[in-house]
């Protein structure tokens, strides 16, 4: 096998990692400090890219989309925080999972029933849509390589936010020992809404982002969903570091699998998950005691 | 209120969560729960049944083939009916699964009490879907490509197939392409009998032409991210790809092909080019893509003409893509019913069996042995629309006349020039 494609399959595993990196960071995020598992991940990452059609179609403006769509994405988070799973704090985790869930139906069906079911054109920025030269024989979209460092930046900030900062600060403590912070005199509430927005924030990003590579749709964010998952479990649920390796593992593993057996693709991380959870059982990441 | 607990040390076992998560991980892998709707049983109007992949990868085109159903069956009601009845169209989503599409089909049948069937888009769907209609002798029109359907194993009294086949799709533009095109040719095969079909019917007039094949990749069915695909494909230097796929799956292809720089040096080339995808994939990524089809709307002819006015009227935008094929199978099928005077399948047989008709699109013929519909292929080419859906350009015709692209039927195992009566029940 040429070394050459070899290099270029890293490449479009690291991109296609990137998308598994920014839903699994929502989906970890949320459910590492609010033990919610976020069943309409997969819808607002739908949206995302809906609002970034739209305001592409009204403004022309990729960049403005860029901000919206998070931004549009992680409003209607807090307002679903705020009244719809705050009511269910203190009970059974499967609570809020079914209630997700049920929200992901709707979130389809209203997207269904204004936007029809068919897809909608989107295309990456002209400053980003032309193809670079690689070794020669190679192209490599610009757009992907924005992806790539764009998704670096925003994992980097996250964690200089966790890390450094008085806020991060207390959401660190609150994912170990809420009872204790609020004992400090913190409003606990204020912080899982803050957190849980920020998570929706996160996969309405990925959805803008995707949306220039992949084909928008409504049901676009399922079977996304069920791969996000597989991201988290190998990374550990609730791990940030462990969705940001799992997200790039699982996309190069599944990039290389094209090279050699391309009817694999779809079930190899399937495959990864297993071996993982016989080996570590809590993820690569996993913090354990969380969920036993 | 009370101090709430998080998460931690809430008794939820790993396991119990992973069975809760599972368990409707996979329900929304499926697509949602869904709940059968109790039917009631025949009377008055004339059912007919019509299962489609309305969800899933392929649920565009599956809407446009309802639509051109739906506008058929107006058009007959329009006209008296079928024999004096109403006829009524019952469509069911068969979720592009086979064992979906046969029960659908068994519960319109069985409950629905339709008398008559046509359906299906991928042939694993439409091949189920004629299995449960020959097991009660029921019509069933067929309205999307499959090889097998019109083979003796598959081929019976009952079944009639509207659509091209990959045979006759490849011939036509394979040979069309074969002439334009470099030699070097690369497969990107969609991995279930209509990619491989492609595949097969591309190398096979290939040959005839002295092309090379540089290679081939096998696809899953519904990819999102086709970029590790490319590498490879680049590394092959061919001179055209061949995209044997379909519906999103064409769509995503041709996107991320685009972003990648695969136009470049390779010319891509759908042996079904889509409207619907094109529409969803946007002018820049389709320019300079070839392919063909059965049906394109701005055709110039007077029943093409005929048939995008209605369907616009009814519809609000034109016929892409698969529309025609169940326009113009269902208005066969219910015309052959009133030409029969009778609802009977061996009458109907008879009724459609050596026909020339030009429902939509110019001259097609049903030939006897197989009950496979003799007609013209197209070639496109994308252009940057002037108005919406004005996607393409016809760039050629190439003739199907004198069974020029059809296989023999004795290749096929029947009897040539003999109406098919495979599985007549007495």
């Amino acid at each position: 096998m040429d070394f050459n494609v070899i290099i270029m399959q890293l490449f479009t595993g690291l991109s296609l990692g990137m998308l598994y990196v920014l839903l699994a960071l929502g989906l970890s995020i949320i459910f590492g400090l609010l033990t919610v598992v976020n069943f309409a991940h997969g819808s607002m990452y739908m949206w995302g890219a809906f609002v970034g059609v739209f305001t592409v179609a009204w403004t022309g403006n990729f960049w403005a989309a860029l901000v919206l769509a998070p931004l549009g994405v992680g409003l209607y988070g807090l307002v679903i925080e705020r009244w719809l799973i705050r009511p269910l704090y203190g009970r059974d985790i499967n609570y809020p999972l079914l209630l997700t869930f049920g929200l992901q139906l709707i979130m389809i069906e209203v997207v269904r029933i204004f936007f029809g079911t068919s897809d909608h054109p989107f295309s990456a920025p002209a400053l980003l849509s032309m193809p670079l030269e690689v070794m020669g024989i190679f192209y490599f979209p610009a757009y992907r390589v924005f992806l790539i460092v764009f998704t670096a930046v925003i994992c980097f900030v996250l964690w200089f936010f966790l890390e450094k900062t008085d806020l991060g600060l207390i959401i660190r403590a609150g994912t170990r020992d809420p009872l204790m912070v609020r004992a400090l005199g913190i409003d606990m509430n204020l912080i899982w809404w803050l957190v849980f927005g920020i998570g929706s924030a996160l996969a309405g990003l990925a959805g803008i982002l995707a949306a220039p590579i992949r084909s928008v749709y409504p049901e676009m964010g399922i079977a996304m969903l069920v791969e996000c998952f597989v991201v988290t479990v190998v990374g550990g649920m609730g791990s940030l570091p462990g969705a940001i390796v799992a997200g790039i593992l699982l996309g190069i593993v599944s990039s290389l699998t094209t090279l050699v057996y391309p009817q694999m693709a779809d079930i190899v991380i399937f495959l990864v998950m297993a071996v993982v959870l016989l080996v570590r059982p809590s993820g690569l990441f996993g913090k354990a005691g969380l969920l036993e | 209120m009370p101090e709430h607990q998080k998460g931690k040390g809430k008794g939820v076992s790993r396991r119990t969560f992973f069975k809760t998560t599972g368990v409707a991980a996979g329900a929304a892998a499926l697509g949602g729960f869904h709940f059968v709707r109790k039917s009631q049983a025949a009377s008055g109007p004339l059912k007919l049944g019509c299962p489609l992949p309305l969800t899933g990868p392929y649920g565009t085109e599956a809407l446009d083939q309802q639509a051109g159903a739906a506008l058929a069956v107006a058009e007959v009601n329009k006209n008296g009916g079928v024999l004096g009845r109403k006829v009524e169209l019952v469509v069911r989503d068969t979720k592009l699964k086979a064992d979906e599409a046969a029960r659908r089909a068994k519960e319109l049948i069985e409950s629905v009490k339709v008398e008559l069937m046509t359906g299906c888009l991928s042939a694993a769907n439409q091949l189920a879907v004629n299995e449960q209609c020959k097991l009660v002798g029921m019509p069933y029109m067929s309205i999307s490509q499959s090889n097998e359907i019109t083979e003796r194993r598959d081929a019976s009294v009952y079944t009639y197939h509207e659509a091209l086949d990959p045979h006759t799709t490849t011939q036509a533009v394979g040979k069309w392409a074969a002439q334009k095109f470099g030699k070097r040719w690369y497969f990107l095969t969609s991995d279930y009998a209509f990619g491989w079909q492609l595949t097969d019917g591309f190398r096979r007039v290939g040959k005839m032409f002295g092309v090379q094949d540089v290679g081939e990749t096998k696809h899953p069915l519904g990819t999102a991210d086709f970029s590790s695909y490319f590498p490879r494909i680049m590394a092959a230097k061919p001179d055209v790809l061949i995209i044997d796929n379909f519906g999103k799956d064409q769509l995503n292809t041709i996107k991320q092909a685009t972003s990648f720089g695969l136009k470049k040096k390779i010319q891509l080339l759908c042996p079904v080019l889509l409207a619907s995808a094109r529409l969803g994939a946007g002018t820049a990524a389709y320019e300079g893509v070839v392919g063909g089809t059965s049906f394109y709307w701005e055709q110039n002819h007077p029943t093409a003409k005929k048939f995008v006015a209605a369907f616009q009227k009814a519809n609000g935008r034109p016929p892409i893509d698969y529309a025609g094929y169940a326009y113009s199978g269902v208005l066969e099928l219910l015309n052959g019913v009133n030409r029969a005077g009778k609802l009977d399948a061996l009458a109907l047989a008879t009724a459609i069996e050596n026909r020339n008709y030009d429902n939509y699109k110019g001259k097609q013929w049903w030939r006897p042995c197989d009950h496979q519909s003799q007609q013209d292929v197209f070639i496109l080419r994308s252009k940057t629309p002037k108005k919406k859906y004005d996607v393409f350009e016809i760039i050629d015709t190439v003739s199907g006349a004198n069974e020029a692209l059809l296989r023999t039927c004795v290749e096929l195992g029947h009897k040539p020039g003999v109406p098919n009566r495979t599985g007549l029940k007495k």
